[in-house]
């Protein structure tokens, strides 16, 4: 069946069957590598990417239901060469190692972030509860989001 | 995955006779058990028939005593919702401690109610309040409606539309969580009604039940110190790797406890 969507800002039409994921549309046809899959029980947060503005798990998402939808992967973030603010936040404060869970981690925080502009460490610990990390022990994930988040609205103010 | 048909009807009507069509055929709503469960070949429907386009499904109506929550709205527009809040905010509670925000973007009330996991959150609070299920065919009431694990009332093709919760004069959940999904390991919700006190238990059994001895106790005075010294059975308790059936039985009382305490100390009474 044929879907039309918006894609990181362009229209894109494509041929999916009913039962592709979102993830394996993006990632195996769409050559977007960014968002990354790691169980096979809806539970990682790996593969999060925003779906009219709502983070959402790509690998649970059939791409069948998108008609008309917006999506966002991690690949849309950057404005060109500049990083969005949130992937600045984690790369300045290294919340990150092997960098597996990294999109999906910013993508959720992204969301979260647009609402809570000055978020207390457990605010952030219980919004990424559906984020795995088997790297970082979260402590430096904890301040870029909440490095992040300032960010954002500090551009926000500033633009 | 193996391959079915995905149609997306913009009315009920549509939806039910897509449904009527195959024995076979599935409701979708947001997928957050159904897509899991496909993925991993527990199921195998020859289509699937989304109802997230059906726009009465969706949305939140408050009357003077009752909220009425379409079938298709997330667990995220609930625990969001200023009346919910307001007029129910151990609901709102509930629905802000499913799963995770993705799952909460995503799920919705009517998949909870249809799927009748036995460590789901929301059937515990529609047992205890008193809620009614609507459907395509009429009304069911909460009492009725959760017959077994992963079982209810609904007959093949029925489509749940709303849920009816009562206001009640005071409510509170408490549940403890898978620390992986956060599922109730068990989960008790006290509510105050207009028929007396009623409480219900998800997680520790086969399905969600009432708990008549707590209920009884608390009906004499309600006060955590009514349930000091209750002891429950471990008959019938679930006993898997994240808890054993004396674990479970124990966390009924401690959750009865705690949800009675915050009940109290809210001290919303309607
Ligand atoms: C990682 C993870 C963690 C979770 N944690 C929790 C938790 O802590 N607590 C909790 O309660 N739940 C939890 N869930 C489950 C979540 O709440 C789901 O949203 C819910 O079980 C199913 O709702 P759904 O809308 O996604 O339904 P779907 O998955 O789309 O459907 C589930 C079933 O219901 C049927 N169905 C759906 N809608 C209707 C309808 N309107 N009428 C008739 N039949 C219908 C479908 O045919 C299917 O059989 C979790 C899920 C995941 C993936
Ligand atoms: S890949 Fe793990 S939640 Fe999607
Ligand atoms: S950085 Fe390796 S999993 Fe998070």
């Amino acid at each position: 069946m044929q879907i039309r969507f918006q894609l990181n800002g362009k229209p894109v039409t494509v041929d999916v069957p009913p039962h592709e994921l979102l993830s394996e549309l993006l990632r195996d046809r769409l050559g977007l590598t960014g968002t990354h899959v790691g169980c096979d029980t809806s539970q990682c947060g790996a593969c999060v990417v925003h779906v009219d503005g709502r983070s959402v798990k790509s690998c649970t998402t059939l791409a069948a239901a998108l008609e008309g939808a917006t999506v966002t992967s991690i690949e849309g973030l950057a404005d060109g060469a500049a990083l969005h603010p949130m992937q600045q936040a984690f790369h300045e404060k290294h919340g990150l190692q092997c960098g597996f869970c990294t999109p999906g981690m910013i993508m959720s925080s992204v969301e979260f972030a647009k609402n809570n502009p000055d978020p207390t460490p457990e605010a952030v610990r219980h919004w990424l509860e559906g984020n795995f990390c088997r790297c970082t022990g979260y402590q430096n994930i904890v301040s870029s989001v909440q490095a992040g988040a300032a960010a954002m609205h500090a551009q926000r103010k500033g633009a | 995955m193996r391959t079915f048909d995905y149609v997306r009807p913009a009315t009920l009507p549509e939806a039910l006779s897509a449904l009527a069509a195959s024995p076979e055929a599935r409701a979708l709503g947001g997928g957050m058990s159904l897509v899991p469960a496909l993925k991993l070949r527990l199921a195998a429907p020859s289509a699937l028939v989304d109802l997230r386009g059906i726009p009465e499904l969706r949305g939140i109506r408050i009357t003077d005593d009752a909220i009425v929550i379409g079938a298709t709205t997330t667990h995220a527009d609930v625990a969001a919702h200023p009346a919910i809040l307001d007029r129910l905010p151990a609901l709102a509670a509930l629905a802000g401690g499913i799963g995770d925000p993705q799952v909460r973007n995503c799920g919705t009330i009517g998949g909870v109610v249809a799927n009748n996991d036995p460590s789901a959150d929301y059937p515990a609070a529609l047992l205890a309040l008193g809620a009614s299920i609507e459907t395509s065919r009429g009304s069911h009431a909460a009492d009725d409606f959760f017959t077994g694990m992963f079982e209810t009332a609904l007959a093949p093709g029925e489509i749940v539309t709303a849920i009816r919760f009562p206001i009640p004069k005071q409510a509170a959940y408490e549940k403890f969580k898978s620390p992986a999904s956060r599922y109730a390991l068990v989960g008790v919700f006290v509510a105050v009604t207009a028929g007396g006190v009623r409480v219900a238990v998800t997680g520790a059994a086969s399905c969600v039940f009432r708990a008549e001895m707590i209920e009884s106790a608390l009906g004499e005075r309600l006060a955590p110190e009514s349930l000091e010294g209750l002891r429950f059975s471990t008959d019938g308790l679930n006993a898997d790797m994240h808890a054993d059936a004396p674990f479970r039985a124990h966390l009924i009382g401690v959750l009865a406890r705690r949800a009675v305490s915050k009940l109290l100390a809210t001290g919303k009474v309607n």
